[in-house]
């Protein structure tokens, strides 16, 4: 008895078996709302074409993967976010992490640092190296980088607002050390998009804000050409509550707006579009993560080339960062978090990323420890060189459930793009609150799921027992406020402050005009302006922006 | 005298943007029939002092991840009952380690609800702490 068709099978084999006993639940679903059916075939692949759906890696439109043979040559970048403290604090974790076998570096600053405050303005009060390291100078970052050769790693630099400061920081450092622009390696976050849309951390209004983000696309494809000028995020979207769909819709939505700017600006879509990099959130539904990575590499791959009719490969590329899900971690029985993390950074590596960071167990209590950390790095090591699935490219590929929920993930996320498109673009959207209310709908429902225990949470709804308290976990103590500041009165103090006057005066002028703004950020930091008096001279020019709050 | 529906301001102290869980709260309480009004992120303990009192609030919870906890909520505890207003029932939640807990307690914080916490609990705590006083 051999059903020919999906309709025969349900009607002779699923029904009796349905008849007998129900399922677990009424309907299966992923996080993005797609009902689940209980088995794909052929069928749901009708209108599938391998040629122009899927290809061979390393060719358009990439869906399995960006190389040839991903991770046969190298394995992904293991790259852990780190930063508390102060620099010197933060200099001994990243030579730490480096002996340990890591590969790259990411920098956390701390809050005062991605707004635009000093140590010690009122404001920084209490945050002075608590979600990462404080930077106020130069002279921090000379101190951060203190026996690391900046010709010998790449580095990752979790800053939007104060994106172009920081990167004129390491390009200062750079020369200090006897490397030139062209020889730096790695990455700015600069997406200030999707600060408005999920993380907070903007400062200006989104006009001039995009202006400096294609300034520094402009200055890097000539000065610093091997660095990637933007991190186009997803990942601060999903952890305020999207879907995957969301995450995605939302994300390309705004990397079109980047791309729309930098083209009004009067850059060529090949000169720039190769160095923008997407990051995105690894979370806890396997198979939906992994077509997600998929989709969004097709989607990208096909708006580049249709849309903005970039002629370069490397443009229609979306090449990806991924860190595992810190919504996801538990407070209660943390120790299962490291399974919860093994499992989302699976995902994340079947779904073909660049780059890695794996959340550590103790997050949701405070930062990692040294413990914790060398758990998470161990988990991808475990990965990378023992599990055999950096063998292989795109192992699940032509799964019919992978590829159905591929081409699902695309369409909704492509109606979420032309939904924003229909709004007036990304920064209208944005000004309209819809991106915003949408993340707030699907995070509220995400939280009723659970407290309605439609949704399983191990050791929270379901599976409660005691669990010893976590030791070890690290602190920040008052202290490190204290000599930060002193640091940072110290260099005020030594500088020929002459120089550094005539700097921020520059900068003010360039502000005004529609020159490019990165030669006078270069100036500034040289004379040792501090990033919060850099940023003063900014807030009187371009004024500041408060959240575009929906509630 | 009784009001009709219990005030709450959720608030966000300092400079952390991360506003998923405040937003839950605040609608979650706003769904269980209270009255909420929501600051926004980046706001500093005088601004919050000031919109509870402006906003006749009788409970102000407080949402903070960024570890500045032992910094900024003692400023608010200190800042109501300056004003005379000691008794605002306080609340926190966000990444708080446990360690900090009795501390916050001592200043005037009454209860501290970590990641994970279902929103019927701040509900059923809300109501049993302000109908009893």
């Amino acid at each position: 008895m051999a059903s020919k068709t999906k309709h025969e099978w349900r009607e002779a084999t699923l029904a009796p078996t349905l008849k007998r006993a129900a399922e677990r639940q009424e309907r299966f679903e992923t996080s993005s709302g797609l009902e689940i059916e209980p088995v794909y075939t052929p069928e749901d692949l009708t209108d599938f074409d391998y040629a122009r759906d899927l290809s061979y890696p390393g060719e358009y439109p990439f869906t399995r993967g960006v190389q040839a043979n991903m991770y046969r040559g190298r394995v992904w970048t293991i790259r852990q976010y780190a930063g508390f403290g102060t620099a010197e604090e933060t200099n001994q974790r990243y030579r730490y992490l480096l002996e340990q076998g890591q590969t790259g570096l990411s920098i956390a600053f701390d809050l005062p640092t991605q707004i635009g405050y000093d140590s010690d303005h009122p404001y920084a009060r209490g945050e002075v190296g608590k979600v990462g390291v404080a930077i106020d100078s130069l002279r921090d970052m000379e101190i951060l980088f203190q026996h690391i050769p900046l010709d010998k790693v790449s580095t990752s630099m979790t800053i939007n607002a104060t994106a172009p400061i920081l990167l004129a920081m390491y390009i200062a450092l750079g020369r200090k050390q006897g490397v030139e622009p062209a020889e730096l390696n790695g990455t700015i976050q600069n997406d200030i998009l999707k600060e408005y849309i999920a993380r907070g951390t903007h400062i200006f209004p989104p006009r001039p804000s995009m202006r400096l983000t294609t300034d520094i696309f402009a200055y890097c494809a000539e000065q610093v050409p091997r660095w990637n000028t933007i991190s186009i995020s997803g990942y601060h979207i999903r952890e305020a509550g999207s879907t995957a769909a969301q995450e995605i819709g939302f994300t390309l939505a705004n990397g079109t707006a980047y791309v729309q700017a930098a083209i009004d600006a009067g850059l060529s879509v090949d000169t720039f579009a190769p160095r923008l990099s997407f990051f995105f959130n690894s979370h806890l539904n396997f198979f939906e993560e992994v077509a997600k990575f998929r989709a969004a590499r097709r989607l990208w791959a096909r708006i580049m080339r249709d849309k903005f009719g970039a002629k370069d490969p490397r443009s229609w590329m979306l090449r990806f960062h991924t860190q595992t899900a810190g919504c996801s971690l538990t407070a209660p029985q943390p120790h299962n978090n490291i399974v919860r993390t093994a499992l989302e950074a699976l995902a994340a590596t079947l779904g073909g990323t660049q780059s890695l960071h794996t959340n550590s167990f103790d997050e949701a209590y405070a930062p990692p420890s040294e413990e914790a950390v060398t758990i998470a790095m161990r988990t991808q090591q475990i990965l990378a060189h023992e599990s055999g699935v950096a063998d292989v490219v795109d192992p699940l590929g032509g799964s019919y459930f992978i590829e159905h929920l591929t081409g699902s993930l695309e369409k909704q996320a492509g109606e979420y793009i032309a939904k924003i498109e229909s709004l007036g673009g990304a920064v209208a959207a944005i000004e309209h609150g819809y991106q915003q209310k949408e993340i707030q709908d699907s995070s509220y429902r995400y939280q009723k799921e659970i407290e309605g225990g439609k949704r399983t949470v191990v050791g929270v709804n379901k599976f409660v027992s005691p669990y010893p308290k976590i030791k070890g976990l690290l602190r920040v103590k008052p202290e490190v406020e204290r000599r930060q500041k002193e640091r940072t009165a110290q260099v005020r103090k030594e500088r020929d402050s002459s120089k550094a006057d005539k700097a921020l005066n520059r900068l003010g002028d360039v502000a005004r005009s529609a020159d490019n703004t990165m030669p006078a950020f270069l100036e500034c930091v040289e004379a040792y302006a501090t990033l919060g008096e850099i940023c003063d001279v900014l807030r009187r020019v371009f004024s500041t922006q408060k959240e575009f709050l929906v509630f | 005298m009784t009001k009709d529906k219990i005030r709450v301001l959720v608030a966000k102290p300092g400079l952390d943007g991360h506003d998923r869980g405040a937003k839950v709260v605040a609608r979650a309480l706003r769904d269980a029939g209270m009255e909420v009004i929501y600051t926004g992120i980046r706001q500093t303990p005088d601004m919050i002092v000031e919109a509870a009192i402006q906003e006749d609030a009788d409970v102000v919870g407080l949402s903070i991840l960024s570890g500045a906890h032992l910094e900024l909520l003692p400023a608010v505890t200190e800042g109501l009952r300056k004003k005379g207003r000691e008794d605002v029932l306080i609340i926190a939640g966000g990444i708080i380690p446990e360690d900090d807990i009795p501390s916050l307690k001592q200043i005037g914080v009454r209860a501290v609800f970590g990641p994970g916490t279902s929103t019927e609990d701040i509900i059923s705590f809300i109501r049993k702490e302000v109908t009893a006083e």
